[in-house]
């Protein structure tokens, strides 16, 4: 595997598909479901987490040992506010413009139950080397999962991709729209992020069984 | 054997110890930044004004302000008069574009009378007043910045917002909706100020006519289109006075 050993992408290619934060520990479905109207939005969310969980996962890994285990949850939330905090502010002071794009999704990002899962499940007992990998694993998992939502859900809900009209322009009627086709406007609202998280669920598991749980 | 880390004295110490220095990490990260924060919100203040009267460096389908670069300059060449009025008398006031609408509308609340900020400027021989306005979206705040003429018809819009949903109520920073208020009526046929409704049910999609006081609406975006349909309707109907004085002129 040259750089990391296979124990090590095993951190990094598990989260991906299966063992999936969203999927499979179903942690962060609720950001899943309010950001993915579009796929530029789902795209920064992703990149958002991605740095956060991988330094959270660091920081909490490197204080572990002296972490009260009565306040564990309480100082893993500190933790990760302080961060996206701080990182806010920075933006804030030298890159306002994207800082700007960003600001909505800081609220998002803090009580992200994927970010406190993996501090919990992972960061709390493993080295910062590992943590951080399973920190950048878990948010690529969950970018995945996020873009294809958000795919799925601009092109059908608005017949844009990152905002560029794919489907023809459906006031002046050109394109698809010109044979009749209407953009479904259900799949801006959030109920149909489930649904396409759900048709997801349900085509990774028919492909393998073994993620199936028995009740 | 009890661990260490279990102690009772142990975490009261560590979360003593852990609010202090994570305390004083974020003061010292706000204050060190804050004059930065501060001069970035001044300088967006100025950008959103000129984009309203359409000074701004928008091409075909993309979207963009006055370069921060020239910002001071361009701020000065376009706006040659900045008002306030206040109980119907009217002052220049230079810097009258630092005025907190949030704070004035609060103080207003209170019983205070409300300074009403207005930006005149001048692009290609015409004349263009700006107003601020804010109000509620869906989740946060949403405001914006309308130039209008003398007869108060709007001549372009510029609406911001502090949290409104991504892909929905985000939307009304985008031009496909900014660009429809160009050239809408805010007083209805009879003369009385009626204000621009966001509309989920107006025939007109592509605002061809002008004089219906109505935009189309954001499809998921019911709230925050209400939202700005009241701020335009509450916040610019204190305006009217004033142009009122301008046509008597």
């Amino acid at each position: 595997m040259g750089l990391l050993s296979k124990k090590d992408s095993k951190l990094i290619l598990d989260p991906l598909a299966d063992n999936n934060p969203i999927t499979i520990q179903v942690l962060g479905i609720c950001s899943a479901l309010a950001i993915t109207a579009e796929l530029e939005a789902a795209i920064v969310m992703s990149i958002s987490v991605l740095f956060v969980l991988g330094l959270g996962n660091v920081v909490i890994s490197l204080i572990r040992n002296i972490i009260p285990s009565k306040i564990r949850i309480i100082v893993q939330l500190t933790v990760v506010a302080a961060l996206v905090i701080i990182v806010d502010l920075v933006l804030k002071a030298f890159a306002y413009e994207l800082s700007k794009t960003l600001s909505v999704f800081v609220g998002l990002i803090i009580t992200n139950c994927i970010i406190m899962g993996r501090f919990e499940a992972f960061a709390l007992g493993n080295g910062p080397w590992r943590s951080f990998l399973d920190g950048i694993g878990n948010s690529l998992g969950y970018g995945v999962i996020l873009i294809i939502v958000g795919f799925f859900r601009e092109l059908l809900g608005s017949g844009t991709l990152l905002g560029i009209e794919v489907l023809g322009d459906p006031i002046a009627k050109t394109g698809l729209y010109a044979m009749g086709y209407e953009n479904n406007g259900f799949m801006l609202l959030s109920p149909m992020a489930l649904i396409v998280v759900g048709i997801i669920i349900w085509v990774q598991r028919s492909r393998n069984k073994a993620l199936i749980e028995d009740h | 054997m009890e661990n260490r880390t279990d102690k009772n004295s142990y975490t009261i110490l560590f979360a003593i110890g852990m609010v202090l220095i994570v305390g004083s990490l974020l003061a010292f990260a706000a204050s060190s930044l804050q004059e930065r924060i501060a001069e970035n919100k001044r300088i967006e203040k100025q950008q959103n004004i000129l984009y309203a009267m359409g000074v701004n460096e928008n091409e075909e389908g993309s979207m963009a302000f006055v370069s921060k670069a020239i910002i001071a300059e361009e701020f000065t060449k376009y706006i040659t008069k900045q008002i306030v009025i206040q109980d119907g008398n009217v002052t220049e006031d230079e810097n009258a574009y630092l005025i907190d609408v949030k704070k004035e509308q609060t103080s207003a609340k209170a019983g205070n009378s409300r300074r009403l900020p207005l930006f005149v400027g001048e692009k290609d021989g015409s004349t263009f007043y700006v107003a601020p306005i804010r109000g509620k979206g869906l989740w946060d705040a949403v405001w914006g910045f309308v130039a209008m003429d003398a007869n108060m018809v709007v001549q372009g819009a510029f609406f911001d917002h502090k949290g409104e949903t991504a892909g929905l109520g985000a939307n009304i920073n985008k031009r496909f909706f900014m660009d429809d208020f160009t050239g809408e009526q805010l007083f209805d046929a009879s003369g009385s100020f009626k204000g621009i409704t966001i509309s989920k049910s107006n025939a007109d999609p592509l605002n061809k006519d002008k004089t219906d006081n109505e935009i189309d609406a954001i499809a998921g975006a019911t709230i925050t289109g209400d939202g700005v349909s009241a701020m335009l309707r509450s916040e610019l109907k204190l305006y009217v006075p004033y142009f009122k004085t301008l046509k008597n002129n």
